[in-house]
């Protein structure tokens, strides 16, 4: 294995592997100070960037962060390397992509042809070496459209996940919560609940009841129950009607061990949900969720900084054209991202990376109390990601997951985005918002009715 | 001029009963209307303010003090909150100085005893100071009567839960029982947890443990966490064992009378 070294500063800086160098050139925060992976300097840290900088994209097919032989993701991501679509840019360096990438012949054709041809590995060194601007920049010249029941990611859309959460999965408070995000005009994404529960009977019940729904007030959206992807299969077994297939994802195989996955029933449970065909426009169907920072908490990162095994989950996920990829930014805590700043920083990293590699990249903008963030550090990142052209953000009632405990973007966020930066819901679900007298949208204006709408009615009636 | 008011409120404030959820909160323009966004701001400042109030040992000392037990004031290995939060490995460790006190605790005193309790701060002091001693006191009404001992109670300031596992391995302790601030919620800033565990030692992980979260008077009450733990004492001891080997089927009946409510009222007829 070769090193490699930079002199600058009157200084020579080495670094013993591509691991150590994606490490050290990563922008600070603490999950790899904690890993102790982390640059001991500023000066080391950009010492790193730009032997980083120089290192030939080429180099990267030939040694991995983690080995062939140890970890099925790494070789997931070197067997499917697609050599004609990188092509383009084989020539390069890492800081010659990112110059690339901010010109003109990186446009929206131009980067979804080369997708395949990118590793994360690649995706994620190009990353540290650029501001904010430039994630963003780059991003939004990406779309990555998908299908189920509605069109999701065009340009000038911004889609939400309706998140119902309830402490007990009661049901009337589920439907009460999902009635209020209807109500602001959201749940394109998906409608989809965080179990409390995890027996298969509860979970069947939460299905039906969301299918039920979305059938009879004929939403043109899906539904998800967000378990884990055996307990999925087992429901498909028992003929309940699930629309996607959900999945939380990491990017080492260690990593997916201790979520009790591996490659072999991610593809189970995706041919399970296919087998369905439930999906009246597309058959995008899986919705994985990611973060950084958790194969570092499972102890299975093997000396990989944590943005690079996050990239890394986003090659498992493309192998299987997923409706929706998630990045939870900030859910897992101050160890990992310890504020606004790593959080916002860290949201705009996964999006680019995401978008780079292909996937329909969402994000749940969102923290913790022991974070050092707030209400206004979410504004920032949900305004950056919105400039970005991200596909989807979470609506939470007033922001507060009453089940999961911490705090995301709410039905009002996603409204204020569409406001200010004039983007519109999926275009079959913004018809039918209209249809039900719900919300119309005239570019950045909104009108929202003041009557409950007809069709509900009866429902609110049954309760009084 | 107009005198109508400038937010809207939702025709749907019936919803509201169903779920603690944030329903139903009207709009101004389409945004969150001031009253709403207020309550939001100071539910977070009460929850912020859990995670950073210090923990203040003497009272709980006194209060342990008055009710004739012992206790042993020690400090993890993170000096201070910014460091405890992110580096979650020096709080399950022992600064050098109060491994010490134990370890002369136990030259003086011997160990063997049945059970150590540790109380640690955590992410909420305010959870410590508002239910630490109330769950204790249920907890003393039935120990002896069970034929249990104890060893000395362990204050800990910016611990972690497996800093209980040094403390009950240095006391040589058989069983260990932390009592901690958990994670605030908007709703729950002083939510308490505790955490079991069997034959504790440094190095152990969670699937050596057993949890009972959530427990203050709006959550699990003191006298159904205190049953629980005994449960937990007497099965670990017979199967000399803890963790996810041990499940918690102690009988406990819901207290909430498990309303059924209207169900999914946006199905049915009409």
């Amino acid at each position: 294995m070769s090193g490699f070294a930079h002199a600058v500063g009157g200084q020579t800086w080495r670094f013993g592997s591509l691991r150590e160098l994606l490490a050290k050139a990563s922008p600070a925060r603490s999950g790899d100070y904690l890993a102790g992976v982390a640059a001991e300097s500023d000066a080391e840290r950009v010492a790193a960037q730009m032997a980083l900088a120089e290192v030939p994209l080429g180099h990267f097919l030939n040694e991995a962060v983690i080995p062939y032989e140890a970890d099925e993701v790494t070789r997931l991501i070197l067997d499917g390397h697609d050599a004609a679509a990188f092509a383009p840019v084989a020539h390069l360096t890492v800081g010659g992509l990112r110059d690339w990438l901010l010109g003109p012949e990186a446009d929206e054709a131009g980067l979804r042809a080369l997708a395949p041809g990118l590793t994360p590995e690649m995706a994620a060194a190009v990353s540290k070496l650029m501001r904010v601007q430039d994630l963003v920049l780059v991003a939004q010249k990406i779309r990555v459209e998908t299908r189920f029941r509605n069109s999701l990611g065009q340009r000038g859309r911004l889609s939400t996940r309706l998140q119902p959460n309830h402490p007990t999965d009661d049901p009337a408070g589920i439907a009460a919560s999902v009635l209020d995000g209807l109500l602001y005009g959201n749940g394109d994404a998906v409608i989809g609940v965080n179990p409390a529960s995890d027996s298969l009977e509860a979970i069947g019940e939460l299905l039906k009841m969301l299918d039920a729904v979305i059938q009879r007030y004929q939403i043109p959206t899906q539904a998800c129950v967000l378990t884990h992807v055996t307990s999925s299969i087992a429901a498909i077994e028992r003929g309940l009607p699930v629309d996607l297939v959900f999945q939380s994802i990491a990017g080492t195989q260690a990593a997916n061990a201790s979520f009790g996955i591996d490659l072999a029933v991610l593809r189970e449970g995706y041919e399970a949900g296919l087998s369905l065909k439930r999906g009246s426009l597309g058959d995008n169907l899986m919705y994985f969720e990611t973060g950084q920072g958790s194969a570092l908490s499972a102890n299975a990162h093997h000396g990989v900084d944590q943005q690079t095994c996050e990239a890394r989950a986003y090659g498992v996920a493309r192998r299987f054209r997923p409706l929706l990829v998630n990045t939870v930014v900030g859910f897992i805590g101050p160890e990992y991202l310890y504020n606004g700043k790593q959080i916002i920083r860290a949201g705009l990293e996964d999006h680019f990376c995401g978008k780079l590699l292909g996937l329909p990249m969402g994000c749940d903008i969102c923290y913790t109390n022991h974070a050092e963030a707030d209400q206004d550090d979410m504004d920032m990142l949900l305004t950056l990601l919105g400039v970005a052209g991200v596909n989807f953000i979470m609506g939470v009632p007033g922001s507060d997951d009453v089940m999961l405990n911490y705090q995301s973007t709410s039905f009002h966020d996603a409204l204020y985005a569409r406001q200010s930066l004039g983007l519109r819901a999926a275009p079959e679900f913004e018809a039918w918002l209209a249809r039900m007298g719900i919300l119309r949208q005239d570019g950045g204006r909104l009108i929202l009715g003041d009557e409950l709408p007809a069709a509900f009615r009866p429902a609110l009636a049954r309760l009084s | 001029m107009s005198d109508r008011s400038p937010t809207t409120e939702n025709p749907w404030q019936q919803l509201r009963r169903l779920t603690p959820a944030r329903i139903a909160l009207g709009r101004a323009g389409a945004s969150l209307p001031t009253a709403a966004h207020l309550a939001f701001q100071f539910a977070h400042a009460q929850a912020r303010d859990a995670v950073h109030l210090p923990f203040e040992p003497a009272a709980l000392q006194d209060g342990l003090h008055r009710r004739g037990l012992d206790s042993l004031l020690l400090h993890s290995a993170a000096r201070d909150r910014d460091t405890y939060l992110q580096r979650p490995d020096l709080g399950r460790r022992l600064q050098a100085d109060s491994a010490n006190r134990l370890r002369e605790q136990r030259a003086a005193h011997g160990g063997g005893r049945d059970l150590a309790v540790v109380v640690a701060d955590g992410l909420s002091a305010l959870a410590v100071q508002r239910h630490a001693l109330p769950l204790l006191d249920c907890l003393l009404e039935r120990l002896p009567a069970e034929g249990w001992s104890l060893a000395p109670v362990s204050l800990v300031e910016q611990g972690r839960v497996a800093v209980a596992d040094e403390i009950g391995e240095l006391l040589g302790a058989r069983m260990t029982v932390i009592l901690i601030g958990e994670r605030p919620g908007l709703s729950s800033p002083d939510s308490l947890g505790l955490y079991f565990t069997f034959a504790p030692r440094i190095g152990l992980t969670d699937a050596a443990r057993n949890c009972i979260s959530n427990v203050r008077p709006e959550g699990l009450n003191y006298a159904m966490a205190a049953h629980k733990l005994l449960y937990l004492m007497g099965e670990a001891s017979r199967r000399r064992l803890s963790g996810v080997a041990l499940k918690d089927e102690a009988e406990v009946p819901r207290l909430d009378g498990a309303a059924s409510g209207p169900g999914n009222f946006l199905l049915g007829e009409g």
